[in-house]
């Protein structure tokens, strides 16, 4: 790579040995990729790490010596979910004391994340784009995120440009101000190597089609003609809100970290099929390609035939929308069962400001009748506590795809919530 | 004994010696090592319930050979830490071009921890294709990665 004198001096330790060792991590990672200089980040950063596991000892010490240089970022910024919210997620004494003990560290690393630069109390969301969290990059700006649904997010719906970064890579280049230029921040980067063309008669359920397109293209960028007719024909917040979910699984399942949706995205809208380039693969999907992925997926319950324990809706977090919408379906499924309430403990998960927005709203009392609770976490932490491997069924294929969860369409999910079995 | 060199493209560069364990499927770090870690394993079990070449499998002290690394963008500190913890493959071999999180995972380990981690990438699908889980596999610091039957 090409370093400015400036990068050079900071590269040779001349702000400290601390910093160095954060440019020569950046550097060896843009010179893996070739990319031949540092470019400027041009708005806030999401980091991926908000937990404390104690088990990590390496993230808490590499945390350690940069509070200790006094490093920070450069703006504030914000972080994936809470791991626990014993308030409202169920939870025994025995799970309670074990989750306690899993993210014995959480309360320290909170601290060091604030030394660093968090952005407030409520920072804690893995879809920080949301309107009511604030921190929504514009299109063409450079960032160094991670959280590899937020970042398919920014780089697909928002035309904003950022690598699919890792953990820490995502707060050097908040401190240091600069990513390496490779990849996603590139003109060619994100041209589409694969075609998908979506032939479905009913609309495709978004985590599942995403499923299906990560775990083909895996970390190509997928160009996807046929998804705007089922999307209402623009991007509107409940296009959005489809491809978020959608995204999340296509990262999650697989690897991809842009996708184009034809007549719908922004780049795909200006660009068109000028963004596919020579020699593109094909995938077509209809009804019967998304019913073979969604077979595919094992049941690793200790009991196959469990009766689920618990619900999860919410994985990326929800949008104001989604709540709203999340209430009149929960109270429509269990009317239609004859019940006055859910039969499966629900929890429905969120951002922090989004759900201090959702109280506001009637909605908010309409849901809590249900039975079902509002949080903030992870569900995917949640259920890193061993004591909570639990039957859980749930309409995220993320948080299918790295526990024991079960995964169910929405209208599946809706049903067995009310009447309490598969 | 039959023998098979592949050349391939030293990330970062070291000699190892150890035997394969062979993913066909992308290798998805979180959800593999999320209960290794977890559990304080040191033999670092997979527990990818998505991945049947290595679900179940120690990954901990072998020649992790895979077409790259998918999921979460934990993913490089995950790798980090297992390296950190003892649990970390003794080296990571790509028949793709590295991606952008294993990377990380492995400059991470390098700078970071006491406990690098020797990858190289670029080694082809005929690698992939070659080498089966248990066979020994030997790698040379300019990237040179030869496989024993």
């Amino acid at each position: 790579m090409q370093l400015t004198q400036e990068e050079q001096d900071i590269l040779d330790g001349r702000q400290g040995e601390t910093l160095a060792k954060v440019m020569r991590t950046l550097v060896e990672y843009g010179d893996t990729f070739g990319a031949e200089r540092m470019v400027k980040v041009t708005a806030p950063g999401h980091l991926v790490t908000s937990f404390g596991i104690s088990i990590m000892g390496a993230v808490f010490r590499v945390m350690d010596e940069l509070v200790e240089a006094g490093l920070h970022t450069k703006e504030p910024f914000t972080v994936d979910p809470r791991p626990i919210d014993n308030a409202d997620v169920p939870a025994n004494l025995i799970q309670k004391i074990v989750g306690n003990i899993t993210y014995g560290n959480q309360e320290s690393y909170e601290k060091q994340l604030r030394a660093v630069g968090l952005k407030d109390e409520n920072a804690f969301t893995c879809a920080c784009y949301l309107p009511e969290v604030g921190n929504t990059p514009k299109r063409g700006d450079i960032l160094s995120w991670a959280e590899s649904s937020a970042v398919v997010y920014a780089n697909s719906v928002l035309g904003a440009r950022c690598n699919r970064n890792s953990a820490f890579i995502d707060l050097f280049g908040n401190i240091l101000g600069e990513v390496p230029e490779f990849g996603f921040l590139t003109d060619e980067g994100r041209k589409a190597t694969w075609v998908v063309d979506v032939r479905c008669e009913h609309r495709p359920e978004a985590q599942v089609l995403g499923s299906a397109i990560g775990m083909k293209v895996m970390e190509e960028v997928p160009y996807i003609k046929g998804l705007a007719p089922w999307l209402g024909g623009r991007l509107d917040d409940s296009a959005r809100a489809y491809l978020k979910d959608m995204g999340a699984a296509t990262a999650s399942n697989g690897a991809v970290g842009l996708y184009h949706v034809e007549g719908i995205t922004p780049e795909a809208a200006d660009l068109g099929e000028d963004l596919i380039a020579e020699g593109a693969k094909t995938y077509v999907i209809d009804d019967a390609e998304l019913e073979r992925v969604k077979a595919s997926y094992p049941n690793i319950w200790k009991n196959p035939d469990a009766k689920p324990r618990l619900a999860f809706i919410g994985c990326p977090h929800c949008t104001l929308d989604q709540l709203k919408d999340w209430t009149y379906r929960l109270r429509k499924a269990c009317d239609d069962a004859g019940e006055k309430r859910v039969r499966v403990p629900t929890v429905v998960s969120s951002a922090p400001d989004v759900l201090a927005e959702f109280a506001k709203y009637p909605e908010h009392e309409l849901l809590l009748s249900t039975g079902a609770t509002l949080t903030y976490i992870c569900p995917l932490m949640y259920m890193d506590n061993p004591m909570t491997n639990l039957p859980v069924i749930t309409c995220s294929n993320k948080l299918r795809t790295y526990t024991s969860a079960r995964y169910f369409d929405e209208g599946d999910l809706l049903a067995i919530i009310a009447r309490g079995t598969i | 004994m039959a023998e098979k060199t592949f050349a391939g493209h030293p990330v970062i560069a070291g000699a190892v010696r150890a035997k394969a364990l062979v993913s066909h499927g992308g290798f998805n770090t979180l959800a593999s090592y999320q209960q290794p870690l977890l559990l304080k394993d040191a033999k670092g079990t997979c527990s990818d319930q998505n991945n049947p070449d290595l679900y179940k499998k120690p990954l901990a002290g072998t020649a992790l050979c895979l077409p790259q690394t998918i999921g979460s963008t934990t993913g490089g500190m995950v790798l980090m830490c297992a390296c950190d913890n003892g649990a970390g493959p003794a080296c990571m071999l790509f028949s793709k071009p590295i991606d952008s999180l294993a990377a990380a995972g492995a400059i991470l380990a390098e700078n970071w921890t006491d406990h690098p981690m020797v990858v190289v990438d670029r080694l082809g699908d005929d690698f992939l294709a070659y080498v089966r889980t248990g066979m020994d596999v030997e790698v040379a610091e300019d990237g040179t990665v030869t496989v024993r039957s």
